[in-house]
């Protein structure tokens, strides 16, 4: 972990409510797509924490819902602001033994992180593909940003009217035959993939968060192997460690 | 050169800077960061006899100036804590340290100050009475004289380093409550804990927190401590560690003329993970400032 100060270099709507922003700082603690960063915001007593959707040396992009009062004081932020982060968070995934199809389940505000992962697994040399999920047409992002990398996306929306009609799981019967699944969104949703998954994987969970560095034990879960910090030994759990 | 030592019961810190318990951890998450061995020393997780998970979560909440936690004592257990975490910090640690004692009964209280008093790396025991999350235990102990009397004079027998009682101030007389302590043999007294509070959030319009309440903590609770600090000050004659909201050296030096001899620093460091560093640098620079040459002779200062 690394404390720094980023400048915001630009800004970006991608949908209503859901934003991208580029920032320029020393990324260089940040190691693993799905780690996160944990951002100071004036006005605001703890710092929130937004997963990273890219990262390059001295340039970190992430996205992000605007879903309460933090996010919303993101998004009114303008380029040339400096802002207090802690970068290189969480564990991230690890791309070892994926095989050579892994499928990146990505729900809504949890489709960012899959970007990085893509980019890493491609670099691997695996074939992956990416199932995306969102409430409705309006809502849906990234789409072009995993083509440019030319990873095949089946597209879900509830309500059918772009891409396949259904949830992520109904996107996954679509997807053809794989080899492992990394999976980011909403707790339901993490919890119907892992019902229906017949690879091994590995999950990211969200949790309200005090430091997000594993001093405060707030977002603690129970798993197989005992108590463990979303913050610091996740917000990636491996499948088998995982309890419901 | 400005002096900052301090002394509680017999023991020299090199400065008044303490972590305090539930927001350092058992220590070496921030040794990644820093040379912890800057700090006087540290209070760490508080301790039980027995493992506890702690509550569901949510277990945070946002609030103006500060924030609440409903942890729930999570900890690994008193001989987990002996056997493996205090191995662990001996290795970046050079000091003492504060071993912060919970419990859900006299006797488990007293048992597991027993088992860390044994310790070399214990310099004192910060008895806590007033944590707010659990049920049946913790605060149970602090809110009433002769409870909290009680377990301090169960603890005091079977412990030989000086015992602190960490004291809550959800209480109506914290002033009664610090008597009956000193009374019952404590060498010394913390406050204060987190203050009990809750919030509802407007969607679901259920509370925040899984468990309901929490405690309150960070910068809006600083005012709450030092008036608390500075009516036990008028009280008692045994040392006070002041904390709440402390997140200056100008917060630590207006602690300590309220009266305390050492100050804790809590939720501050889970928002500035390099703020007890830094307070630790700056105090000599804010002493000068206030024309103060030993922190020894501010202590309770601002009292006529």
């Amino acid at each position: 972990m690394k404390q720094g100060i980023f400048e915001i270099a630009s800004t970006r709507r991608l949908a209503p409510g859901t934003f991208e922003m580029n920032l320029a700082g020393d990324t260089s603690a940040i190691t693993a797509p799905g780690q996160f960063v944990n951002i100071r915001l004036d006005g605001l007593f703890l710092r929130r924490p937004i997963s990273v959707c890219d990262w390059s040396d001295g340039e970190l992009t992430i996205q992000y819902k605007v879903v309460g009062r933090g996010t919303r004081a993101m998004s009114e932020l303008r380029p040339g602001t400096r802002l207090d982060l802690l970068t290189g968070l969480g564990n991230g995934y690890t791309i070892d033994g994926c095989g050579e199809r892994p499928l990146l389940i990505g729900g809504g505000a949890g489709v960012p992180p899959m970007i990085a992962l893509a980019k890493a697994l491609l670099a691997a040399g695996a074939k992956p593909t990416a199932v995306l999920g969102f409430n409705r047409e309006s809502e849906v992002f990234d789409v072009d940003r995993f083509e440019a990398l030319d990873v095949p996306v089946v597209l879900c929306t509830a309500g059918g009217s772009r891409g396949v009609k259904g949830f992520v799981t109904d996107g996954m019967k679509a997807a053809g035959a794989y080899t492992y699944t990394y999976a980011c969104g909403p707790e339901p949703m993490l919890r119907a993939v892992y019902g229906l998954s017949t690879a091994d994987g590995q999950y990211s969970f969200e949790e309200r968060m005090g430091c997000g560095f594993g001093a405060c034990m707030g977002c603690s879960c129970q798993t197989r192997y005992g108590a463990k910090r979303i913050c610091k030994d996740g917000p990636v759990l491996r499948k088998e460690e995982i309890v419901w | 050169m400005v002096d900052t030592r301090v002394t509680l019961s017999g023991w020299t810190l090199d400065n008044p800077v303490i972590p305090a318990s539930g927001t350092f951890g058992y220590g070496y998450e921030f040794a990644e960061l820093y040379d912890i061995n800057a700090l006087g020393t540290f209070s760490f997780k508080g301790t039980t006899l027995h493992p506890r998970f702690g509550n569901p979560t949510p277990r945070i909440a946002e609030c103006t100036a500060g924030m609440i936690n409903a942890v729930g004592l999570q900890n690994p257990g008193v001989d987990k804590v002996i056997s493996e975490e205090l191995p662990k910090l001996k290795a970046c640690f050079h000091k003492q340290v504060i071993a912060n004692v919970s419990g859900f009964s006299v006797d488990e209280y007293a048992e597991c100050a027993r088992r860390l008093d044994g310790e070399e790396q214990v310099g004192l025991i910060e008895l806590n009475v007033s944590c707010p999350n659990v049920h049946g235990g913790g605060m149970a102990f602090g809110t009433q004289p002769e409870a909290a009397a009680e377990v301090t004079r169960a603890v005091k027998a079977a412990c030989k380093k000086p015992v602190y009682v960490k004291l809550s101030p959800n209480v109506t007389d914290i002033a009664a409550i610090a008597r009956a302590c000193e009374a019952a043999g404590a060498d010394g007294l913390c406050l204060i804990n987190t203050l009990l509070g809750m919030r509802i959030d407007l969607r679901s319009r259920r509370p925040v927190i899984a468990n309901t309440m929490g405690g309150f903590s960070g910068s809006a609770i600083f005012p709450v401590a030092l008036r608390m600090v500075w009516q036990v000050y008028e009280t008692v004659s045994i040392p006070i560690i002041g904390v709440g909201g402390v997140s200056s050296a100008e917060d630590v030096i207006e602690m300590m003329l309220a009266g305390a001899t050492a100050v804790e620093v809590g939720a501050a460091n889970l928002v500035e993970p390099f703020i007890c560093r830094d307070i630790v640098e700056k105090l000599p620079e804010v002493m000068a400032q206030y024309g103060i040459e030993s922190l020894t002779d501010i202590i309770g200062g601002a009292h006529s």
